[in-house]
């Protein structure tokens, strides 16, 4: 089932390159020195850096996975929207903002070493650099992956262009370009799902008429069946939901990733930092729509009507059905797969089967939906959608990594005095070689897939803790540079132990964990074992850091002035009318998010 | 920053909806309207919307850099101690 691009298409992808190049070609002649280029200036008002606050987190790992989990356990999805991003975008906006932007950081790590340490800051530099060059490499691989398989291009071609793409436009425009591109991204995003959620609605009668064709109720609740882990398709019960993705992972990624904060750090003012989260958590929270929704309604669909030779057609229900299917041409078959969503297969290209059921490719139930409701022509304009979600996670990636290795690691360790000239120079070169590792990084995930899954888990690891050093940091004056960096190591250990002696129900020791040798607990699902591992890691960073503390010489509080939530004034909104203000932006906001919730429930 | 992010992306839009719009009209009844969208010709209706979308947003880059014009030439004219121009 592949589709089959038109001239349209290939023009409507053409135009929509020449026009994210041309904005790198017409911003390169405002950069002028490194502040334009890391931080844009610090002169974009807010509703731009609040379209790319959310767009530069609209990676493929959205788009595709959110996709992938809609089509896998319903609408529960929706927490990773309305319980885990929402919240903690309110409450950086409201509550941490004032210090990373009324700092003058120019990075996160930067503020760790206002706040802390030199040592705290290498710490969180270094693994956030690393971090990034390998997550944008391994959604590369994705994007080649997937054009390769859905419409037959060229892997090598696929990968190589799009990183030539966005290291232009980042490379000519840096932080402006890279932002300037994820509102146009933002745009194609949604513009180009709306219809694919119209059409598949449609299809199905609606809501009410997808509820019914699933026929499971768990599938569509949010709430309901949290009660147990056993009686909802994610396996995981109310508590770890909310303090393992809603407190610790959510409001670590949100208050903390310096991917996304860099987006509000360019704003033009402090009301606009301020509201840049709160102006990006309107769109954020309409988003499972767009994107969930697709998925669930490609495992019930089927794809009788779309093509000259009918495949064979497909029911819902036949999860079990394995044929094995010749892989002519390469294409994809449907056959044992659901909906329209195909089955994983092997090298003979038999689909997988384990425990008597065929495993299917959730990933490509959102792509499979675009070939399956979009006609040539607006094919195109999804096509660029799904492209443009790849290159937006990439260039968000990419100018992160840029300043944290520019500011926080060569000009901090290995080059201190060189003119602003030659920074903005540094910011450029690495801009090059960060994308030249990411795309070594792409071949590698390509070659041995296991590595690619150990570093994501060092790195959840890594990340697991920090949200508890910044809450201390910016809200326990008494908290010292010693004790935070004890306590990211620590939590970062726990996170390891925790992972290594438990196990999710139906997999063996390795990657998945159990590898210290015993399995003390194990866990119903997968992300049940990630939540917990998240709540004992910061939970012992939190403890740590405090113990430490408490052991260690505190800083005198004029150090701390503009860092810590005592010592800063209260920043004003004055000349606000009251619907920009960020304190009533925050309670719109919640209100929405509690009614859907309970329409949800 | 002196360029108006507003300006590409209505410029896109308008683009992609006119060339859509076009391609819808111009295939309208096509087999593959039935095969893909329920047999509604998604093409035309939504190049319509989108270059109603492009269309707004080059207003609102053109509205903008007349304040901006405006604010310029007020000023300056401020700074010349002139009563401003209207």
């Amino acid at each position: 089932m592949h589709p089959h691009p038109h001239w349209i298409d290939y023009a409507i992808i053409g135009i929509y390159f020449a026009f994210v190049l041309g904005i790198g070609v017409v911003l390169k002649k405002y950069m002028k020195t490194s502040t334009d280029f890391f931080l844009s200036g610090r002169s974009i008002p807010a509703w731009i850096t609040g379209l790319a606050f959310l767009s530069a987190n609209l990676g493929a790992q959205e788009v595709i996975g959110m996709g992938a989990s809609g089509a896998k356990y319903g609408i529960a999805t929706s927490h990773f929207y309305w319980v885990g991003a929402i919240p903690a975008m309110v409450f950086v906006g409201l509550f941490m903002m004032p210090f990373y932007y009324g700092s003058r950081a120019r990075s996160v790590p930067e503020y760790l070493k206002l706040r802390f340490d030199e040592k705290t800051r290498g710490l969180n530099a270094i693994s956030f650099a690393v971090m990034t060059v390998f997550s944008s490499g391994v959604s590369m691989y994705a994007m080649g992956k997937l054009l390769q398989l859905l419409l037959g291009w060229n892997f090598n071609a696929a990968i190589i262009v799009s990183a030539l793409i966005v290291l232009a436009y980042t490379f000519l425009g840096g932080l402006t370009s890279a932002i300037y591109n994820e509102v146009l991204q933002f745009f194609l995003i949604v513009i180009g799902f709306i219809p694919l959620v119209y059409l598949g609605l449609k299809d199905v009668g609606g809501w009410d008429g997808l509820k019914a064709r699933i026929g499971n109720d768990a599938m569509v609740h949010s709430w309901k069946y949290l009660g147990s882990p056993n009686t909802n398709p994610m396996g995981v019960e109310w508590f770890s939901m909310l303090m393992g993705l809603g407190f610790v992972l959510s409001f670590g990624y949100w208050c903390t990733d310096f991917l996304v904060v860099q987006r509000a750090m360019a704003a033009d003012s402090m009301t606009s930092a301020r509201r840049t989260p709160l102006i990006a958590a309107f769109p954020k929270m309409l988003f499972p729509f767009l994107v969930i929704l697709p998925g669930m309604i490609a495992g019930v669909v089927s794809a009788a009507t779309m093509s000259g030779n009918a495949p064979t057609e497909v029911r819902a229900e036949t999860g079990s059905a394995i044929v094995s299917r010749t892989p002519a041409n390469g294409e994809i078959s449907l056959e044992g797969g659901k909906g329209i969503i195909p089955p994983k297969v092997d090298e003979s290209g038999k689909p997988l089967v384990k425990e008597g059921k065929v495993v299917l490719d959730y990933d490509l139930a959102t792509p499979m939906m675009l070939v399956r409701y979009f006609p040539s022509g607006l094919l195109g304009i999804g096509l660029c959608a799904l492209m443009a979600s790849f290159m937006s996670g990439m260039a968000g990636n990419t100018t992160a990594f840029n300043s944290v290795w520019t500011y926080d690691i060569y000009q901090s360790y290995l080059n201190k005095t060189a003119s602003d000239e030659h920074y903005l120079w540094m910011g450029r070169a690495s801009t090059v070689f960060g994308l030249a590792i990411s795309v070594a990084a792409a071949y590698v995930a390509r070659q041995f897939n296991n590595i690619m899954d150990v570093l994501q888990l060092v790195f959840a690891f890594v990340n697991a803790p920090l949200f508890a050093t910044f809450l201390l940091g910016m809200f326990w004056k008494r908290a010292t540079g010693n004790g935070a960096f004890c306590g990211l190591l620590s939590g970062t250990a726990a996170a390891a132990v925790h992972h290594g002696l438990t196990l999710p129900a139906g997999s063996t020791s390795g990657v998945k964990g159990g590898f210290l040798g015993v399995v003390v607990h194990q866990y119903p699902s997968e992300m049940a074992q990630n939540f917990w591992t998240a709540i004992f890691a910061w939970t012992t960073c939190f403890t740590v850091t405090i113990i430490i503390s408490l052991l260690t010489n505190p800083r005198p509080d004029s150090e701390l002035k503009g860092l810590v939530y005592a010592l800063t004034d209260r920043p004003k909104d004055e000349g606000l009318s009251w619907y920009q203000k960020p304190s009533v932006l925050a309670a719109v906001v919640l209100t929405v998010l509690v009614v859907l919730n309970w329409v949800f429930w | 920053m002196g360029f108006d992010i507003r300006l590409p992306i209505g410029m896109m839009f308008s683009v992609f909806g006119l060339l859509v719009t076009g391609y819808g009209a111009a295939t309208s009844g096509d087999a593959m309207y039935a095969r893909h969208s329920l047999g509604i010709n998604i093409n035309l209706w939504w190049g319509i919307a989108m270059v109603i979308f492009g269309a707004f947003m080059l207003l609102l880059a053109r509205r903008g850099a007349l304040a901006l014009r405006s604010a310029i030439v007020h000023a300056a004219d401020h700074e010349h101690n002139r009563p401003p121009a209207k």
